[in-house]
Order: structure tokens, then C-alpha cells, then sequence
């Protein structure tokens, strides 16, 4: 059992210069057969692997990792966490997924910096105010906390933005869900993998997956760099890489591979108190807890597996950055990098079953699924565990590009796809 | 004012006729012309600059250069203040006035200081660890967090200046003006390539200007004048100082920022600020030095603690004195050459402690003879003083560990050297690995993957000859790899050195006590990251190098680790046990040091951020007072009010004219393509559902476009103008979205068809006449076009005159009235709207705007791709079977409309929706629901896509998506609104003229 975190044993540790933490999580070896695989251990595969020990008592798993654990997607993003989503499908599952964050540091015993600070999204013509009023309205019935904002709303609650009306594109008003924000994304990945070590999960890192191991339809365990092993299911979960994981099972899925930038300023004292987003001025922008102007924008056009995108992408987004906030014109670009969405032809996940018994995937996620981490887990352990989907993911199949029942959140990306 | 009290009387390369004020935390100074900020600092005997990130521990200027960690500050006031700018590359200017940030009430007393006494409770990822106790407390907790961290402040006004781009070409791209660089310039430029040198610095000669070394029997400053001559001379070198190149992309594209107004006082000058440089260069001649290495032992962080090269350059180039009695420790034979340095100034060395059991060169006993002893085998075991280093607590290194009883050295400055790292970020950033070489105990460029060659110091060279040789060799070769045939002339020559006895690595300087009980031996000293955080991250398993970086914070402030990260990624090893540079570095990202997000925009801002499109117009409609909206980058006039007129009364009067006489329209913002080939018919029979093959020549038809996933993604008419010849139209906001579709088809998928796309929005204009008595006001107009509908008939084209002014006519009509699309060239556009608005006075023609044609258009049911359809909407969803070729073979959409889903019959329809109270607009974006609960989740079957209150009607209409809507005619539903609720029924979308009567008037 490990040692709770808190004041107290903070305090306690002090006492012997902190030479007394236990390792946040164990590096064992494979064992040579699992009840379940989990491939990737970033956030979602994390999630996943806590979620089938505590909520279906199934422990016997190795979450497998090519890298480092958190180190795709999950130590990548903008930490933006909200669930203001269009469709009844999407707006269950994301408000499961926020529903699971508010109690997450305490459940997890980690502070991720979960932060609901509100967030904004801006609209800047008719068109815009009119898809705002649509969505927020339909929030709202679907029992999640949205409101629509005139300008001189906006102005009030983030004072720094320019709602001056003869900009290039004025704002002219703007949902908020006040129950968005950020969390720190690593802390989502070293919690969850924490909660999940201390609950008898191996965590296996550097062990890259190189095929999967099928009999009659069903799959028996997945080669790795680390040798074969065995197991009864396997849950993919690997963002940016799904495509090439589920050709290894003779699978093609409906997925492009984009790189997605993002990049931070130097940290500055608080100014901004909220998260922006602007798809007409296109750019998102939070202020993370240690200064830095957190940002991102749409994706890079282009199908890549490189970790780093083009340069337009970075001056657009600056571009709009200034445009939204004339302050930030003399703070100072200090990292940028990038990422690989698997962006799915309606901008939403795939979660459940394949064609081959016992294997699962879910990936899909675009620029989006940072804030779907614990709830993705969620409904993704229970498909594994039920071997059927959650009512909360059911309507995310890969059978869905067959028979075209789509949920279509282009719109709600807040980013172009 | 206080003098200078650390100024050399003599030597450095400042202006001492030149002085200039300058204040410091509210306090005057004075400094010269060619002062840094930290040198000026120095000079004045100002060591303690700032305050350490979280324990808030005295800080001073630890490096000379753009690795500073320590000295950074806030610049100027007002709305040109900058935050977190390092002192050690501010140009001092008359004027100046900076601050510390992160401490209050003052950086001499700061309250935050609190923090270091109780250190123990922060070390490294404190916070994950509590403050989530209550639960809903940590909006709280962050309240305070948020406000220790932060460093510097923003400005609270838009930035007044201005910013610059130049894109650029070069064969030969070196960067770094120091020996290696300035040698492959020459050599690169000789042999007749185009060349760029840039340089960070204030002005080019790296370590050169702090050097007392000759070149070619000249002095290294004589050296540099000559070679910057020889390159001024060359018909195309370009040499740019104060230029940072800082991103190192695919294809040798790199990307520079320089800094072209920032060492003049604010406003000074009537350029930019700054200027981005983009270079797409053949190759890359990377030149950048090498930074040196910090030592990690107790208590570094003191002001007056700094790099042996800073102290050295420090006296050198800027005749400022770091301290008068100065304490030497280094592991290397470098930091020997430093210390004459110092000796030859006058300046005193208190000792020299070297770990070294035994070092022998030549150097060491030349200071030896000098009187300076040298505590060879020894360390600094910890350091003592308040504001400023006072002593430093030396004591005999035994293995890993210190023996015997620690001698008290008193000093006023620490100059400390671990050996240097080579500034391979941009290397790295080109995609090429790194090695690890022990016997130099550092990384060094591996093999290249770009066209890049790394020469110097930041290849590891530690003589100046290597570097002269390097650079010269890899400027002669790049510019023979870039084509360049002349002659790269000799390499120049430095003297002839004795060769470095090897440094001793030594990682973490081992202290009395065990590393975190007793001194804080510093790693990063801007995120304030011991050695006892490495470690604690290491017990804990955050043992991978991008784990640690995170979990420590390690190399994530604003120097990004210049000179923390190799310390850092060798003690990890050292802790885990493996050899250093087994356990790989941290990606070196972009940007290498900051870069101020307005050079990044340049003159893409405001007005420019966007180019806004008008139509040929526009002046009129401006004139005419009509307010504008924004439609894609168009701006479209959207209601003419006459005086008092509000939008509902303006929108009122023009959609009833319409209806009743004519009214005129600019309808420029059409999306137009010209399409042309013999397999023009084929492109448009794929790309829309219907079928073309049947249309004639001057016949217009309406068609629908999908996406492959078979929903409807734009609408428009085409007109075949000629045998292959055809204009597509689009809709305003979808133009260029559709002619890249088309292209993408045909370039990717159909290159053997044989038609082209242009697109010729801005070639027509478009001016739109409609309404009952449209056809008696353009046969006013036009003598050679044949009006009668049986000759000219809806959906057809024809060619003539208006007005004497040549032009298109399509009656085609987006209102349900007699419609004519007059099509002008842009230049007639004007004269064409004056005389139609002249000959239409006694008709009493009416200007409308898009609100009444949306009005219009909602009237008689015709949909708005985007806002009747959202990417979800099929053909049969909006009632539009009819349009769907049964008999085509394929298109693009087809087999997506044979999906279970796509072809369901209780899809949502497109209906109308008529408010029980007529009066009442239902709201665009309503959902609309069956059965209205006490309170959401409320299930809804749809919403509200358009709704306006409709003049001609008489009443308010509105069209929405609704679930299974045409099995639910005349069934009530609800639109939750606010805090009401409206009841509607459900209706055909059709609310004036259902049988289309009035299309030929």
C-alpha cells in the first residue's frame, strides 16, 4: 500500500530530507500473461487500466508503452478540460468525463491543478453567434452548465480582451461553461499510473508493440520488443499511432494523422483568469498556474507522423493571439512543439469492439481528448471488462462509418479539422 | 548618482566618452556606451539582481550571454515594459530603466524569502502532493500559486511598435560570428557564395571580443575589423548582427529574429522593433560556441557566484570588475586562461581550486609563478555570505565524497567552470542526434540528416585554432556543396597553443553533508531545481529524462536549460548508475531563446490580420449608410436604413418592395468558377447529384454538392456558357473551400480529365434585379437581349448590353420573383448600379441588403448551406430528393447516401415552424423539443435553423431540423427560450408562394 499524499506526510517526509517516498509507480517486468493488455499508457490508457481495477476488479494487467509513460498526446496538449458539446452522445460522454474530474485529485490521492476557472468561446459574426446559440442551447438542455454571453459580458469577465467593435473581427458575444478549465497534464498520467501501480497494475515502459497474436478470430497477446505476451483482451489505446497499431491487426480505420502544434509564452504574473477560444480568430489560450500563456490552434493540413509541424500554423496563431489581446504583443515565445491527432471523419472517437475477438480500440480523439482522459477510461474499461460498450460510448463504434449514424462535432472541436 | 565603483581604469570595448544614465530598481546609475545591462550592473558594483523562483534566494549575474538564468528583469515602463528580459543582452541605452521581478517589497528585502526557510516543505512536485484538502479548495489554494509564480509582468496597453518580416535566400547560412563563424563566412563568400552570417550579439566576434589571443599576427579585434571589411566588400554577404537564429526547420528553412531597434532608447527610431528573418538556406554553417558549464555544489547560487568565461569576458570586453578578491573553481585548464585574465586586470585571486589531483599544464604553474596558489584536489564544499558571496568552505575532495576540515577562503566572487557545452540546440532542432563523448565529457553533434555542418566550439573545439580551421573548412565545403567555384582562400592562423590537459567531469561537488540536508546544490537556478530534486524525482520513479524534466521543472524556464540541462542529464545517470549520455537528452525545442510574439505577427495585425474582401460597391453602399457584416473575409451590406429606421423597420420595407416592385442587390460575393475542358460535363456530374449531361448551351441549373460522406456541402447554379465552357457559382462563404475540393479531385484522384478550374469571383460583378417589375426596368436598359420569357426563360443566359455596358444575365433568382443576375466587369459595376438605380426611380426601385434576401429566400423555403445544413444534412433531408440523380451511375456522396443511417426515413427534415403567436420570432438556435420538462435533460428532436419575422406573410416564420419532422405536419412542439417556453407547429418550410408562381412576374 502505497503512502497517502497530504500536508501531513509532506511534512512528515521533511523530517528525513524525503528520502522515505515510495516510488510513485513499480518498473517490473512483463509477466508472460495478462487478463488484460493495455496498449499505450498515456492518459487514456492509464485511465483505462485504473478504471478495470476499481471499478471491475480486474487487476491482472500490464499497461504496455512504447516511450515513457505520458509521453504522447497527454504531455503534449493544452490541458484544456470542458464538455460544452453539441450532440446528446458527445455532451453525455464529455460531461461524464468532467463529472469524474471534479472528484479526480482526491480519488487519484494526486493534485492534477484541476482547475474550473471557466471557459470562453468567442463568436465574431451572425454565423458564428448563431451556431453559439444554438449549441449553448442545447447544452443547457441536455443539463450542462452553459450560458451565452453578450460582448459586454465577455468584456467584464476577461477584461483584457479587445471587444472594441471595429476590430477585423469584432466579438459580438460568446458561450461560457464555467465549469471548464485546465489540469495539468502530467499530473493526469503520473496519478492515474500512480493509482493504477498501487492497485496492482504493471506499468511497463520502453516496450514497443510490434504485432498482434490472433487465433480464430481472437486475439491471444501482442508481440513486443520485449518479447511476446499473453493475454486474454487487449485494449489499443494509442493516440496518434491507431492507425498503424490496428493495421498490425488487419484492421483499417476511417483515421487521418495530423500533426497538431502547440506552444507556450514565458511565464508572466496572472492576467488572464479563464481559457479563450476564438475559431474565427483562430486560437485557444489559457494561463497555466506556473505564467505561461498556454496556446494551440487548428491543425497542420498535411498527414504526418513527425512531432512537429509547419510554421504558418505558429504565425496564424500568433496572429490571432495579438488580435484577441493586444497586451501580449511583447511577451515572448519560449516552446513550441508539436503532436499527432488521429482525427476521425466526424471529429469523434471510436471506442469499442473490432472485428477480432477480444481486441479493442479507441482512439480517434483529434485535438480533443485530453479533457475526455478519465471518462474515456471509464467507458473504456467497461467495454473491456462487459465486452460491450458503456451506454455512454455505445454510439461511438467503428461500425458507425458503415452505416453512417455519425456524430458530426466539427463544430464543436473549437479547432478546424 | 553613484560612480562606478567596479569599472577597470582601463581596456574593454565600451565608449567611455559615452555615458549614459540609466536606473536600476528606482536607483541611477551610470555606464558607457557598449555596457550590457549586467556589465553596467557589475560596474556599479550591483551584484545582487534578482530573486530565485520559488525559494526566493539573493540571485545575481551568473553568465554573460543569452544563457543568463539568473538576470532577468523587467525593462522599461508603460506599454513598452517587457517582462523577463536577461540583463546580460539588454544594450545599455541612455535611459534604461529596469526592475527585478518576483520579489517584494524589494529585491533586497523580499517578504517571499519566507519560502526558503521552509524549503523542506517544496521540493520538487510539492503540489502534487497536497492542497487537495477540502476538495473544492483548490481554486483557492491556486488564487495564491498563481501569484508567487510568474516571474515578470505583462504590459497593460497594446504594444505602439512595430514589427518586421524579410523572407530570404542564401547558399551559405552561418551562424555564430565568432573564429569558427567569421572563418566560414570568408571562406564561403571567397568562394563566390551568397552568404548570411548572424550573430546574437550586440556586434559579431563571439569570444573573440573578450580575447587576448592574435590571428594572422594581428590582435583578435584587428582580426575581426579586417574580416568584416572583407566580407562588406563581397557583392553578396550579408552580415547581420543582434540576430538570434533560433528555429531550425525541415529543408535548412531557419528561422532568425533581429533585433533591430532594441539597443536604442524607446521610440527612438523610426523602424521596426524587430525584424523576423525567414532563411531557406542551401546550407548551414552552425557556428553557435559553446556554453559553459556551471559546477553543482553547495550553495552556488550566491551573487557573485558566475561562470569563469562571464568573469573573464566581463574584464575583458567591458572593463567591469565581478569582485576584487576572486575565488576560482574549475575542473579544466580554461578557467586558468580566465583567471590571468583577471590577474593581468588587477583584479585579485583569492585561490584557485581545481578537483583535479594534480593538474600540470604549462597554464597552472604559470600562475602558480604568479603567487596564486592553487588548491589542487580540492573543492568548494560550500559557499557563505549575505547578498553576495563572502567566502567559499574548500575542502579536499576524496572520491566522491570531501575529507578533512574545511578551509575558509574569503572572496567577493565565485568564478566557477564544470567545461563547456556545445550550443547544438539548433542541431538538434535540424534533426540530427547527439553523441555523448566521454573523453570530452560532453555532447557533441552526431551525424547530419540536413545540410548542416557544425564547426567550433559547438563541434567541441577548445582552441582557437581548431575553431579558425573548422570554420574554414566548413564555410569552403558548403559553398562547394552549394555550387560555388571559386576559391575559399587560406584558413587563418592563430598562434600555436599547448594542448589542454584533460578536465576532470565532476557532476555534483560533493558537500559535508549528504545532497539536500545541508546547502542546496542548484541545478537550474531560474526554476530554483537542486540536485536533491533530481534525486528525490529519481527515488520516486520520475527517472526518465523527459519524467524528470517535468516532475523537477528542470530546463523549463525562459533559458531553457542552457546551462542546467547537461548537469542535470548527467547526474540522473550518475544516480541511476549508468554511464553519462546512456539515459538521451530532453528534445532541444524551438525557439532557442525567446522570441517576442509581434515579430511574429509583423504587419499581419488589426485591419491586416485578415484581408478584407469588398466588392466593387462597396462605396455606394457605404454611402448609403448601410451597416456591414462580416460573410467569410467578405463585407456584405446588410440592411439600407432610411433615417429612424431601425433593422427590423429597414428589413420590413425592402423584402414587401421586393415582393411588389423591384429591388436591387449586390450579389458580387457569389463564388464564381470558370470551368473549361472537354471533360468539363464529367467534373460537374461527379460533383453534384444531378445530371448534366443534357444541359444545353445557355441554360442554367441548380445543383447540390456533397461531401463523400454524402451531406450536403455547398449549393449554387451552374450556366454552360459554351461546348466545354461553364460557370459555377458557389456561396459567398464556401468559394475557395469548393474550387480546392474540385482541384483536389481533379490533381489527386482524376488526373487524366482534361478541365481546368479558375476562379473568377472578383472578375464579375454582380448586380441582381428582382422582383415583379424587374423585367420593365431592364428593358429600359438593354436593346439587345430579347426579355419575353418564352425567349428568355428562367434558368437561362444570355450575353448583351445594360446600360451600354457589356454583360452576363442570368435568370436565375434566390427570391421566387422575376429575377435577372446582371454580370459586369468590376470597373463597370458602379455605372451599371447608378443607371439601374436611375431608370428604377419611377418603379421606386429599393437597395436591399442579405438580411431581406435571407428573409426572401426563408419566405419561399430555399435553404443556406451552413445554416440549414451543418455538415449532417443530406439531400433528402432537406426535401430535396428531387435533385438526386436515380439514374447517374456514381457521384461523389452516392454509396454515403445508401448507409443505413444516411437513408433512414425518420432522419431530422428540414420543416417550418410557425410560432403560435405570430408576432413572436422564435430564436435562431433554439432546440426544439416534444415535451417540455420541469427542468433539463429535456430530449430534442431539433432546432431552429432560420427565423425572421416575415414582412410578406405577415407574420413570424422560421425553418428547423426536426426529427422525423414530415411525419409530424401540424404536430405542436416546443422551443425552450430563456426562461419561456414558445409552442410552434410544424409546417411545410414553404410560407409565401408555394406553387412558385411569380418567377417570370
Amino acid at each position: 500500500m502505497k503512502s497517502r499524499y497530504s500536508i501531513f506526510s509532506l511534512a512528515r517526509n521533511a523530517l528525513h530530507y524525503h528520502r522515505d517516498w515510495d516510488q510513485a509507480w513499480r518498473s517490473p517486468e512483463p509477466k508472460a500473461q495478462y487478463d488484460v493488455v493495455i496498449v499505450g499508457a498515456g492518459g487514456h490508457g492509464l485511465a483505462t487500466a485504473y478504471y478495470l481495477a476499481k471499478e471491475h476488479g480486474i487487476t491482472n494487467v500490464a499497461v504496455l508503452e512504447k516511450g515513457w509513460l505520458g509521453g504522447g498526446n497527454t504531455g503534449r496538449n493544452t490541458t484544456v478540460v470542458r464538455s460544452n458539446y453539441l450532440w446528446d452522445e458527445s455532451a453525455h460522454l464529455y460531461e461524464h468525463s468532467l463529472k469524474l474530474w471534479e472528484g479526480l485529485s482526491q480519488d487519484l490521492n494526486f493534485n492534477l491543478m484541476f482547475s474550473q476557472r471557466g471557459l470562453l468561446a468567442l463568436a465574431h459574426n451572425q454565423h458564428e453567434l448563431r451556431e453559439l446559440s444554438r449549441r449553448v442551447n442545447a447544452i443547457r438542455l441536455n443539463g450542462i452548465d452553459s450560458e451565452l454571453m453578450t460582448v459586454e459580458q465577455v468584456k467584464a469577465f476577461c477584461p483584457i480582451l479587445d471587444c472594441s467593435p471595429g476590430k477585423r473581427h469584432p466579438i459580438l458575444g460568446a458561450s461560457l461553461q464555467r465549469r471548464g478549465g485546465t489540469a495539468r497534464h502530467d499530473a493526469v498520467a503520473w496519478g492515474f499510473a500512480r493509482a493504477a501501480d498501487a492497485r496492482g497494475i504493471d506499468i511497463i515502459q520502453n516496450c514497443e508493440v510490434t504485432g498482434f497474436r490472433m487465433a480464430s478470430g481472437r486475439v491471444e497477446g501482442v508481440e513486443t520488443s520485449r518479447g511476446f505476451i499473453g493475454a486474454g483482451k487487449v485494449g489499443v489505446v494509442v493516440a496518434g499511432h491507431a492507425s498503424v497499431l490496428a493495421g498490425m491487426a488487419g484492421l483499417r480505420l476511417p483515421i487521418e494523422s495530423h500533426p497538431l502544434q502547440a506552444l507556450v509564452t514565458e511565464p508572466v504574473k496572472p492576467v488572464l483568469h479563464t481559457v479563450v477560444m476564438s475559431s474565427a480568430v483562430h486560437v485557444y489560450v489559457s494561463q497555466s498556474d506556473k505564467g505561461e500563456l498556454v496556446m494551440g490552434a487548428g491543425i497542420d493540413g498535411y498527414n504526418s507522423y513527425a512531432q512537429r509541424g509547419s510554421e504558418p500554423v505558429v504565425e496564424n496563431l500568433l496572429n490571432a493571439l495579438i488580435e484577441l489581446f493586444p497586451i501580449f504583443s511583447r511577451l515572448k515565445l519560449m516552446r513550441q512543439w508539436g503532436g499527432i491527432v488521429d482525427v476521425c471523419p466526424d471529429a469523434s472517437p471510436i471506442i469499442g469492439k473490432t472485428p477480432v475477438a477480444g481486441l479493442y480500440f479507441n482512439c480517434g480523439w483529434g485535438t480533443g481528448g485530453f479533457k475526455a482522459t478519465p471518462g474515456s477510461g471509464w467507458v473504456f474499461a467497461h467495454t473491456i471488462a462487459q465486452d460491450r460498450p458503456h451506454r455512454l460510448n455505445e454510439a461511438f463504434t467503428l461500425e458507425r462509418f458503415g452505416h453512417g449514424y455519425l456524430v458530426d462535432e466539427h463544430g464543436a472541436a473549437g479547432v478546424a479539422h | 548618482m553613484t560612480t562606478q565603483p567596479y569599472r577597470l581604469a582601463r581596456g574593454g570595448r565600451i565608449d567611455r566618452a559615452k555615458r549614459l544614465r540609466f536606473s536600476f530598481n528606482d536607483r541611477a546609475y551610470e555606464g558607457y556606451r557598449g555596457d550590457t545591462l549586467a556589465s553596467a550592473l557589475l560596474a556599479n558594483g550591483v551584484v545582487l539582481v534578482g530573486r530565485g523562483f520559488k525559494y526566493h534566494r539573493p540571485r545575481g549575474i551568473m553568465t554573460a550571454g543569452s544563457e543568463e538564468p539568473n538576470a532577468i528583469v523587467q525593462l522599461g515602463v508603460g506599454d513598452r515594459t517587457e517582462p523577463n528580459i536577461r540583463a546580460t543582452q539588454v544594450e545599455l541605452y541612455d535611459g534604461l530603466s529596469a526592475a527585478s521581478i518576483n520579489c517584494w517589497p524589494s529585491v533586497e528585502f523580499d517578504l517571499g524569502a519566507v519560502n526558503g526557510m521552509m524549503s523542506r516543505l517544496f521540493p520538487a512536485g510539492f503540489y502534487y502532493k497536497t492542497f487537495m484538502w477540502p476538495p473544492s479548495f483548490w481554486m483557492k489554494y491556486e488564487y495564491f500559486i498563481r501569484r508567487m509564480a510568474g516571474l515578470g509582468k505583462a504590459p497593460d496597453a497594446p504594444d505602439p511598435d512595430r514589427y518586421d518580416k524579410t523572407f530570404a535566400h542564401c547558399d551559405v547560412l552561418v551562424v555564430g560570428a565568432g573564429p569558427a563563424g567569421l572563418a566560414a563566412a570568408l571562406a564561403a563568400g571567397r568562394a563566390g557564395a551568397r552568404v548570411i552570417l548572424a550573430d546574437e550579439q550586440a556586434e559579431p566576434g563571439g569570444s573573440l571580443l573578450a580575447s587576448g589571443e592574435t590571428i594572422n599576427g594581428q590582435p583578435a579585434a584587428e582580426w575581426i575589423a579586417a574580416a568584416l571589411a572583407e566580407l562588406a566588400s563581397m557583392p553578396d554577404a550579408r552580415v547581420l548582427a543582434r540576430t538570434t537564429a533560433f528555429s531550425y526547420g525541415d529543408h535548412n528553412y531557419v528561422q532568425m529574429v533581429e533585433r533591430v531597434a532594441d539597443h536604442l532608447p524607446p521610440a527612438s527610431s523610426p523602424g521596426p522593433r524587430q525584424r523576423l528573418w525567414r532563411v531557406r538556406a542551401g546550407q548551414v554553417v552552425l557556428a553557435a560556441g559553446a556554453i559553459e558549464r556551471p559546477l553543482v555544489f553547495a550553495d552556488n547560487d550566491r551573487p557573485g557566484i558566475m561562470l569563469a568565461s562571464a568573469a573573464a569576458t566581463y574584464v575583458r570586453r567591458y572593463a567591469a570588475a565581478p569582485g576584487r578578491r576572486v575565488l576560482v573553481f574549475a575542473n579544466n585548464d580554461g578557467a586558468y586562461r580566465d583567471a590571468l585574465a583577471l590577474l593581468d586586470a588587477g583584479i585579485g585571486i583569492s585561490a584557485i581550486v581545481d578537483p583535479r589531483p594534480d593538474p600540470g599544464a604549462a597554464i597552472v604553474a604559470e600562475i602558480r609563478r604568479r603567487g596564486i596558489e592553487v588548491l589542487a584536489g580540492h573543492v568548494v564544499a560550500g559557499t557563505k555570505g549575505h547578498g553576495r558571496v563572502e567566502s567559499a568552505q574548500v575542502m579536499k575532495l576524496d572520491g566522491d565524497k570531501v575529507a578533512g576540515a574545511a578551509r575558509s577562503i574569503g572572496c567577493d566572487a565565485i568564478a566557477m567552470s564544470g567545461g563547456w557545452n556545445p550550443t547544438v540546440h539548433l542541431f538538434s532542432q535540424s534533426g540530427g542526434k547527439l553523441r555523448f563523448d566521454a573523453a570530452r565529457a560532453t555532447f557533441l553533434p552526431g551525424a547530419p540528416v540536413q545540410a548542416i555542418r557544425v564547426a567550433g566550439a559547438a563541434n567541441g573545439a577548445t582552441s582557437l585554432q581548431d575553431c579558425l580551421r573548422e570554420g574554414h573548412a566548413a564555410g569552403a565545403a558548403s559553398a562547394a556543396d552549394a555550387g560555388a567555384a571559386g576559391k575559399a582562400g587560406d584558413a587563418p592562423q592563430a598562434e600555436p597553443a599547448t594542448p589542454d590537459e584533460p578536465a576532470m567531469p565532476i557532476w555534483i561537488v560533493p558537500s559535508v553533508k549528504p545532497v539536500g540536508e545541508g546547502g542546496k546544490h542548484f541545478i537550474d537556478h531560474q526554476n530554483d531545481v537542486t540536485a536533491a530534486d533530481l534525486q528525490l524525482a529519481v527515488r520516486e520513479g520520475y527517472s526518465s529524462v523527459e519524467h524528470l524534466k517535468r516532475y523537477t521543472t528542470m530546463g523549463m524556464g525562459t533559458d531553457q536549460g542552457k546551462t542546467s540541462n547537461v548537469n542535470a542529464l548527467a547526474l540522473l545517470a550518475v544516480t541511476l548508475g549508468h554511464e553519462v549520455g546512456a539515459v538521451g537528452t530532453t528534445t532541444f525545442r524551438p525557439p532557442y531563446t525567446p522570441v517576442t510574439v509581434g515579430a511574429f505577427a509583423g504587419h499581419d495585425q488589426g485591419d491586416l490580420l485578415d484581408p478584407v474582401r469588398k466588392t466593387p460597391l462597396h462605396g455606394w453602399h457605404e454611402i448609403m449608410g448601410a451597416p456591414f457584416e462580416n460573410v467569410g473575409q467578405w463585407r456584405r451590406a446588410w440592411y439600407y436604413p432610411k433615417p429612424g429606421e431601425d433593422m427590423h423597420a429597414a428589413v420590413g420595407r425592402e423584402a414587401k418592395a421586393v415582393r411588389t416592385g423591384v429591388g436591387i442587390v449586390d450579389a458580387s460575393t457569389l463564388g464564381k468558377i470558370d470551368i473549361q475542358g472537354p471533360d468539363a460535363v464529367e467534373l460537374l456530374n461527379w460533383v453534384y447529384t444531378n445530371a448534366w449531361n443534357k444541359l444545353e448551351i445557355g441554360r442554367c441549373r441548380y445543383g447540390l454538392m456533397l461531401g463523400e460522406d454524402g451531406m450536403v456541402m455547398d449549393d449554387g447554379v451552374t450556366t454552360r456558357l459554351g461546348e466545354n465552357h461553364y460557370l459555377m457559382t458557389t456561396t459567398t462563404g464556401n468559394a475557395a473551400r469548393v474550387l480546392g475540393w474540385l482541384e483536389n479531385w481533379l490533381q489527386c484522384e482524376w488526373p487524366h480529365m482534361r478541365v481546368y478550374c479558375t476562379s473568377v469571383t472578383e472578375q464579375w460583378a454582380t448586380v441582381a434585379l428582382n422582383g415583379p417589375l424587374a423585367r420593365r426596368l431592364l428593358a429600359e436598359l438593354t436593346t439587345d437581349i430579347e426579355l419575353d420569357p418564352a425567349k428568355f426563360p428562367f434558368l437561362s443566359f444570355r450575353e448583351g448590353r445594360v446600360a451600354a455596358i457589356p454583360a452576363r444575365i442570368y435568370r436565375i433568382s434566390f427570391t421566387g420573383e422575376l429575377s435577372y443576375e446582371i454580370n459586369v466587369a468590376p470597373s463597370h459595376a458602379v455605372a451599371l448600379w447608378q443607371a439601374l438605380m436611375a431608370a428604377g426611380e419611377k418603379y421606386a426601385i429599393v437597395p436591399y441588403g442579405t438580411e431581406t434576401m435571407h428573409v426572401l429566400r426563408a419566405e419561399k423555403g430555399y435553404i443556406i448551406v451552413g445554416q440549414e445544413t451543418d455538415g449532417t444534412v443530406t439531400p433528402h433531408d432537406l426535401g430535396m430528393d428531387w435533385i438526386v440523380s436515380k439514374a447517374k451511375k456514381d457521384f461523389i456522396g452516392k454509396r454515403s447516401l445508401a448507409r443505413a443511417d444516411t437513408s433512414r426515413p425518420d432522419r431530422k427534415h428540414l420543416m417550418g415552424l410557425l410560432a403560435e403567436n405570430p408576432s413572436e420570432v422564435l430564436p435562431e438556435g433554439g432546440q426544439v423539443v416534444a415535451e417540455v420538462k420541469d427542468r433539463p435533460p429535456m430530449a430534442m428532436i431539433g432546432h431552429v435553423t432560420s427565423s425572421y419575422f416575415s414582412p410578406n406573410a405577415g407574420r413570424s416564420i422560421a425553418m428547423a431540423l426536426i426529427k422525423n419532422g414530415r411525419n409530424r405536419m401540424g404536430e405542436t412542439v416546443h422551443v425552450p427560450a430563456g426562461e419561456r417556453v414558445i409552442r410552434a407547429t410544424v409546417t411545410e418550410p414553404k410560407f409565401f408562394d408555394p406553387e412558385g408562381k411569380r418567377l417570370d412576374g
